[in-house]
């Protein structure tokens, strides 16, 4: 599966990024308070005008960040704000620091967690005007698909809730000693903490601890996810102070739910990398993508290949200049859809190209493919390969892509089937392109190379129909290549 | 005596530390603060030679109270007068042995009473045992923290714990500072008298146990210094099980689930941290509106975003515990709220323990202040700036000093010994006067808070009366390549200044170590070193240190101002 599926999402740029200078100190001298001034020019602003609904950026608060981190929230989904007011606190590679706001409104909807990372202009938050549009932002949120963060079952509350008495035990008799009056919610904090992590209305949640209080395990089965590790086990005798037996602790430790490893594995952690490429991988499952092949015979390109080599092109370069200029015959095959609901034309033409690099994935992005030649393209390919390779990638430069183009040809792979990275309309996957016997119209044969296409989309705004015909323009240029060049 | 105190929050006076009296004019009165800090000066053994000298006795008597006593009892150019001892010192705990040693080297003969055990409540209560259990909760912590861990490329398969080895570990600190302290006083020669030690009149102090002969002595000086108990505010049950103070809860004798804490100051603090990772979730209640009221507004602000917010922890602010029942009968603690201001009643929670952290209650009961008319104030014994007791009438009591939680100014154990080396100084003739101001103190969560001087909110307050510039630099500690590699890059330390003349007015620290950092600026403050030439002081690189470094480094004083060393310094 190379599917290159790492567009918007903040990668390991942390690790090169963050610039250990000993001699630069956070002093007074810097403003202590930075304010979300950040004149957005990503593609993201194109859905935002409509309503007085306006998004919350991810600041940069030092020449060097390119990501920031959400150290927390300090005001909550439906807090009236006012202007200048904190909102959020940011980490950046050098300090924290409080964003504030510069609208008066109110918090409709946090998009990225606490915890959570945002490269730098990315929303972190909507901020509505009234009330009646918390509803709005809060749906565009939701829609907000790929640079959300990972939703955990968000509408657990609603869903969850009618399940829970049946996971709970009868709780009658455990939680006799309940004190007179009212009967009110006893939660811990850890509990209440997490209640409000997942959205859970904590009034539903059946307690299954101690004088029937609320435990975090009992949030977490409402919530429907697994139970985080207990911390800090008192692996030997939790409250008697007796003397307890020492063989206690050994089946203590060995309680472990998970399905037991086969002896001599080992456990290797996602990189920072690998854990956006899983990410995306599983949220592609919530496009509905369908695949169409097409043999493209590349003789005259390999001819064409041949002799532009020596100026510094690339095959990749040719293919993505190729893509480029059938897309922009085929504008719905570069669009996106974003909210289930409408087509999103890209302006520009981004070929995002998928390259392995050590224990990774990156999609370093060619922009405005279609208007560069091809020798601007080879050198402008040079330049983002060298910097896949130092980690140094903007975020522009790998999450701007609008179509994507994996290769897999130089392994001798013929045919292959990619996986739509989320936010882009269609990806193409390319075999290797062989000698193969054909039979012309006439019936005469020859051996020419062909090579096989094959383009996964996304069925919501792309169909066959256009998957089709974007093929046949990328073969007719291909194999009339001379207007590459051009 | 203890009821006198009603408050039944933390250290929770405008000024945090309490005290300053002496040095700001500040009217502050001594607040109730929880200690739980101390550094034990010199309790290593080996000092081989004390200079004990009985002779030195005659020239300490004849050169001696010089000093304007406006007492009635004075021996000011009498013959000499043949005392026990020289110098007598009522409770053996940090600040009665810090005085001890030094009375010591100054030749002076020294007895020290103790009614329970050598060490007092730091040693015994306190900081020391509180050290232990921070020291395991500090790693628990990190071999809790699988992305801390993963950071660094370590993996760890599960961290436990067991219970009783952790409080065994807490217990045995305790005994080995204890024998330690006691061997250096034996060691040095000082007599070690057992019993409760009460005043019977001016020089003169009684001693023993309980149901044994009592023994009277003479001393030509007496150091009161009894320390303090844990307060409990009024309708808290304290029952050592479910509903306890520091005292008990140090034992470690279980690890609730659940458990609230009364009061988030110091003593509040690390235990939450304890608590938390040892695996309890915790509920702070906490007087004030804000949570940690004695720290700097900034350093409070970012403490609470990593000590608090992150972990297991909620917490009721504006609120009193007006009453907590036991767990008994099956049923868990009660806790009832009232609102701090209202007086209404506001919440009820029902948890699996309770810990009292409401501060500290001078320790003064059978001391026999009547015989010498002395009258406690909320508890403390009323002290000049030279820790010289004031009776009733507002007058010196000749030869009796007090120091440490007893007299209330600064309730920390290293406060304490450095008020009874100023005491032996005084008494053996040179007159010194301490400045509470570079005392440093500091809190050791995970990472640890620190601080010595003032907050931004009192030096502005005092630049305002007195007409000066006030300053503010600050430093991160993500910037310092020390704590990057640590991967504990959470961290602020703040400077406030004045930038007319370079004076260092406080400091701040938040992050890693920031405990054992405070130093270059306490010392810096003790010393009167200035911005402008402390900036010139070289630090290992890479060091924690440096964040320091880096903090004067950034301080802007202005120009033309003439440094004490005539180095010019261009700004």
């Amino acid at each position: 599966m190379a599917s290159p599926l790492l567009s918007r999402v903040s990668i390991s740029n942390a690790t090169a990024g963050n610039t250990i200078s000993f001699s630069s100190s956070v002093s007074n001298g810097l403003l202590w308070r930075r304010s979300i001034a950040f004149p957005d020019k990503s593609r993201r602003k194109v859905s935002t005008v409509q309503a007085k609904i306006r998004e919350i950026f991810m600041p940069a608060l030092s020449s060097t960040m390119t990501e920031g981190k959400i150290v927390s929230w300090i005001k909550s989904e439906g807090d009236v704000l006012s202007k200048g007011e904190s909102v959020v606190v940011v980490e950046s590679d050098k300090a924290d620091m409080d964003v504030e706001t510069f609208y008066d409104g109110i918090l409709a909807a946090i998009v990225v967690g606490d915890g959570e990372v945002a490269p730098v202009g990315a929303p972190i938050g909507l901020l509505a005007e009234t009330e009646e549009e918390i509803a709005e932002a809060k749906a565009k949120a939701s829609k907000s698909g790929s640079s959300a963060p990972p939703p955990p079952p968000a509408p657990a509350a609603a869903s969850a809730s009618p399940a829970a008495p049946a996971v709970a035990p009868p709780k009658s008799a455990a939680s006799a000693p309940v004190p007179d009056g009212p009967k009110k919610i006893v939660a811990t904090p850890f509990a209440k903490k997490l209640a409000k992590q997942h959205k859970v209305d904590i009034g539903s949640v059946v307690g299954t601890g101690p004088f029937g209080r609320i435990t975090p395990a009992d949030v977490e089965a409402a919530a429907g996810i697994s139970p985080s590790k207990s911390t800090g086990v008192n692996v030997v005798s939790p409250v008697a102070a007796a003397p307890a037996p020492v063989a206690a602790a050994a089946p203590k430790a060995a309680a472990s739910p998970a399905p037991p490893p086969i002896p001599g594995s080992t456990v290797v952690p996602f990189t920072t990398m690998q854990a956006a490429v899983s990410k995306n991988m599983v949220e592609s499952l919530s496009v509905p993508t369908f695949r169409v092949g097409y043999p493209v015979l590349t003789d005259k390109l390999d001819a064409l290949y041949e002799k532009v080599k020596p100026k510094g092109v690339t095959m990749t370069a040719l293919l993505a200049k190729a893509a480029a200029m059938a897309l922009a015959q085929h504008p719905v095959v570069n669009a996106s859809c974003k909210d289930g609901k409408s087509f999103t034309y890209n302006s520009s033409i981004n070929i995002a190209v998928a390259v392995a690099i050590n224990g990774g994935l990156i999609t370093p992005v060619l922009q405005d493919a279609d208007k560069l030649d091809l020798y601007l393209l080879s050198q402008k390919w040079k330049e983002l390969v060298e910097k896949a390779r130092a980690k140094q990638l903007q975020p522009h430069e790998y999450n701007s892509g609008t179509f994507t183009l994996s290769n897999l040809g130089m392994f001798g792979v013929d045919r292959f089937d990619a996986i739509l990275p989320p936010g882009q309309g269609a990806i193409m996957a390319v075999g290797a392109s062989k000698p193969t016997v054909v039979t012309d119209k006439d019936g005469f044969f020859s051996v020419k190379s062909k090579m096989l296409v094959n383009v996964t989309a996304d069925h919501r705004i792309i169909y066959g129909a256009d998957l089709a015909a974007f093929l046949q323009t990328f073969a007719k240029i291909v194999e009339n290549p001379e207007s590459l060049t051009l | 005596m203890h009821s006198s105190l009603s408050l039944s929050f933390s250290s929770s006076t405008a000024i945090p530390r309490s005290g300053h009296s002496s040095e700001l004019s500040c009217a502050a009165p001594p607040s109730p603060l929880n200690l739980r800090f101390c550094g034990l000066r010199r309790e290593a053994l080996g000092f081989s030679s004390p200079k004990r000298n009985d002779s030195c006795r005659v020239i300490v008597s004849s050169r001696g109270r010089s000093k304007k006593v406006s007492a009635s009892v004075s021996d000011n150019g009498s013959a000499p007068k043949a005392f026990d001892y020289d110098l007598v010192i009522i409770g053996a705990g940090v600040g009665g042995h810090g005085a001890a040693l030094h009375a010591v080297e100054k030749g002076l003969k020294t007895a020290i009473i103790e009614g329970d055990v050598v060490g007092g409540t730091c040693v015994n209560r306190g900081c020391v045992p509180s050290k232990a259990l921070l020291a395991v909760s500090g790693r628990m912590r990190e071999l809790q923290s699988e992305h801390h861990l993963k950071a660094l490329g370590l993996q760890v398969s599960a961290a436990g714990y067991d219970r009783q080895g952790v409080a065994d570990h807490a217990n045995n600190l305790a005994s080995k500072i204890r024998n330690n302290l006691t061997n250096s006083m034996k060691a040095l020669g000082v007599d070690i008298l057992t019993g409760v030690g009460t005043i019977l009149g001016p020089q003169k102090v009684k001693y023993g146990k309980v149901g044994f002969s009592e023994n009277v002595i003479t001393a030509k000086n007496i150091i009161i210094a009894t320390g303090s108990v844990p307060f409990v505010p009024k309708g808290i049950e304290v029952d050592g099980k479910t509903v306890i103070t520091s005292d008990h809860a140090l034992k470690l004798e279980s690890v609730p689930d659940w458990i609230a804490i009364v009061g988030s100051g110091y003593i509040g603090l690390e235990f939450s941290d304890v608590y938390t990772a040892l695996g309890s979730e915790v509920t702070f209640i906490e007087a004030l509106d804000q949570l940690m009221p004695g720290f700097d507004p900034e350093i409070g602000k970012l403490a609470q975003r990593v000590l608090i917010n992150p972990r297991k922890i909620d917490y009721h602010t504006g609120v009193f515990a007006s009453k907590i029942t036991p767990a008994k009968d099956g049923k868990p603690v009660r806790i009832e709220l009232i609102d701090a201001k209202t007086k209404e009643p506001k919440d009820a929670l029902e948890v699996d323990a309770a810990l009292i952290a409401t501060g500290r209650a001078p320790f003064t009961n059978g001391l026999g202040l009547e015989n010498i008319s002395v009258v406690t104030q909320r508890g403390f014994i009323p002290v000049d700036e030279r820790m010289r007791v004031i009776d009733a009438d507002g007058n010196l009591v000749p030869h009796l000093y007090c120091i440490g939680d007893a007299n209330g100014k600064m309730m920390l154990a290293h406060a304490a010994s450095a008020q009874g080396i100023s005491v032996v100084e005084q008494v053996t003739g040179k007159d010194h006067v301490l400045n509470h101001l570079s005392i440093p103190a500091a809190c050791f969560t995970h990472p640890e808070i620190s601080m010595v001087g003032l907050t931004e909110p009192q030096a502005r307050e005092k630049a305002e009366k007195e007409g000066f510039e006030v300053s503010v630099a600050k430093t991160s500690f993500k910037a310092n390549t020390k704590a990057l590699a640590e991967n504990e890059g959470e961290g602020l330390a703040k400077l406030i200044y004045r930038p007319d003349n370079g004076e260092i007015l406080g400091v701040h620290i938040f992050g890693l170590h920031a405990a054992d950092l405070i130093h270059e600026a306490s010392n810096a403050i003790a010393l009167g070193t200035r911005i402008q030439d402390i900036k010139f002081a070289v630090h290992a690189h890479p060091t924690l240190s440096e964040v320091l470094d880096e903090l004067f480094k950034s301080a802007k004083v202005h120009a033309h101002v003439p440094s004490p060393v005539g180095e010019p310094v261009t700004v």
